[in-house]
């Protein structure tokens, strides 16, 4: 029931929610009207994920990138939150800096400096030929190992943030008691750390994933057009080929997969530990 | 009490992972100093040509005047849309505006791909393709997240009696505005704003698609330098885009230290 003096509140949302309904809502709900009704009404875009081996094939490369991008994510974010949780509080701020600074750094310029130092004449292979341990340049980019290379760099701060804040709310002094109590390391480990920050460690999986899914620019750029992620394969058949109704359903797919991820682990995690930490 | 450190090979793989995530950014820095003509590191000497090329490039500069133009638009946007949502949902505090909270929280969640796509289409019909105004409405837009999340963190920690006394005193809901609650949740508004100025700054996924050729953003250029060719210039450009966004971070810092004190 809207009383007469939140009148006012209400007044404040109106604009943004206006905004988001015009100007966000209303073009991503023509998307999904779209996938049903171009080129001819009904569900023959979606019949195309059955049937058409090229979709089926983006769906999964994408997929597989997704799983080792997560896993190396996780893994290599897991080992700097171990280490910053249980650094000093002035070894913490150096560290955490070091994790912001990349996040926020231009995509762009990151996979730049990625083509720079992967190409056929980059550094990596420069370096390698002239010390002699290689005589012929090593494919290093413009392929699936480039994409991942590149993706990894990227998704490990945003692994970072979760973790490390669940890895926060662990009370030192259990560590600290059961390394009194004749504990080695790998048993508080394995026993006390990994069990309590498995939240973190879960909602940063989440995450990660949903973020790979749709990545468009580090695949389109490391992955030189063979490797096809959805998100560029779907700029593909809008821009130069101008399939919109199967351009659109692979848009659809992508939107609820995300979703239903999202929505499967609402209920295994706080979903404040994967959007709260977002500026740290 | 003795406090449980990681062990040697922990320490040892966080340096990895630390190196792994900065070396690759600051190889550009000696690249963009190159005395060669193409992508390398300096050979005999350090040169600072291709900032210089860059800067005396009509192109580049009308890009990063353009782009800098589009991210002061977007940001107003964001700012003034997301800060008043936040402070009514934050207020009215019930289940629907829970819901209109989660929905400004879409940009975020959707991929870019998508929106872009979408807007190509809907803008072509508003006349809004390759516009100024489509560009920094789109970045608005999307920017209201991030204003969204920092203003309502802000708001967290503000204490509600405060805004029910001066309504209580016969303050007005603008009076109460300005004077209560604006002052107290100022760092939380800034700090949205640079988020938001950075995101329109850097995006390019929705500019590939609803711009051509008379806004041409910053991004857009790197993102043709890069698919068409690698210069040293590049790296120049990549090197001050960097020394920009850290400066925005630390001023971000700044303000969060001052807002906890």
């Amino acid at each position: 029931m809207m009383r007469r003096q939140d009148v006012g509140w209400w007044l404040l949302i109106l604009p943004a929610f206006l905004l988001m309904t015009a100007f966000y809502v209303a073009p991503i709900a023509q998307v999904l009207a779209i996938s049903f009704t171009e080129p001819t009404p009904g569900l023959g875009n979606y019949e195309r994920l059955f049937t058409s081996e090229s979709v089926q094939r983006v769906i999964v490369t994408t997929l597989r990138i997704c799983v080792i991008t997560t896993s190396l994510s996780l893994l290599l974010g897991y080992v700097l939150s171990y280490r910053i949780a249980l650094a000093s509080p002035s070894a913490q701020r150096w560290w955490i800096l070091a994790v912001l600074v990349p996040l926020w750094i231009s995509v762009l310029v990151r996979a730049f400096a990625w083509v720079t130092l992967l190409r056929r004449q980059g550094l990596v292979n420069e370096t390698l030929i002239g010390t002699g341990l290689i005589s012929e340049p090593l494919a290093l980019v413009w392929n699936e190992f480039g994409i991942v290379v590149g993706m990894v760099h990227y998704m490990v701060p945003y692994a970072v943030l979760p973790m490390l804040a669940s890895m926060r709310e662990i009370d030192p002094r259990l560590l600290a008691a059961a390394r009194g109590l004749g504990a080695n390391r790998l048993t508080i480990f394995g026993r006390i750390f990994l069990p309590l920050s498995l939240p973190g460690l879960l909602a940063a999986g989440v995450l990660v994933f949903i973020f790979t899914l749709g990545f468009y620019i580090t695949p389109a750029l490391l992955g030189g057009g063979k490797t096809l992620m959805v998100a560029e394969w779907i700029g593909l058949q809008i821009l130069d080929l101008l399939r919109w109704g199967l351009g659109t359903m692979m848009a659809t797919v992508l939107v609820v997969a995300i979703l239903v991820t999202l929505a499967i682990f609402s209920r295994l995690v706080d979903m404040k530990r994967v959007f709260g930490g977002g500026g740290a | 009490m003795m406090s449980f450190q990681p062990g040697l090979f922990a320490r040892g793989s966080a340096w990895v992972v630390a190196m792994y995530l900065l070396l690759p950014i600051s190889i550009i820095i000696p690249v963009s100093m190159t005395d060669q003509r193409f992508l390398s590191l300096p050979k005999e000497a350090l040169s600072l040509q291709h900032y210089a090329t860059v800067l005396n490039s009509p192109e580049w500069l009308g890009s990063i005047w353009q782009s800098f133009l589009i991210a002061v638009v977007a940001t107003g946007i964001a700012v003034l849309a997301g800060t008043l949502c936040a402070i009514g949902c934050w207020r009215l505090s019930r289940r629907s505006t829970n819901l209109i909270r989660a929905l400004m929280l879409l940009p975020i969640i959707i991929p870019s791909i998508v929106y872009a796509i979408g807007l190509y289409r809907y803008f072509a019909g508003l006349d809004l393709l390759d516009r100024f105004m489509g560009v920094a409405i789109a970045h608005g837009v999307t920017g209201i997240p991030y204003v969204v999340i920092t203003v309502s963190t802000a708001l967290a920690a503000f204490d509600p009696r405060l805004e029910q006394a001066a309504r209580g005193m016969g303050a007005s809901l603008m009076q109460t505005l300005r004077w209560v609650i604006l002052p107290r949740i100022t760092p939380g508004i800034l700090s949205g704003g640079i988020f938001a100025f950075i995101h329109s700054w850097d995006e390019l996924v929705i500019v590939l698609f609803i711009a051509s050729r008379d806004v041409f953003t910053l991004p857009r250029r790197i993102w043709d330098g890069i698919n068409e060719n690698l210069d040293p210039a590049m790296a120049a450009v990549a090197v001050l885009l960097v020394v920009f966004t850290t400066a925005l971070l630390l001023l971000d810092l700044a303000l969060r230290r001052r807002r906890a004190e």
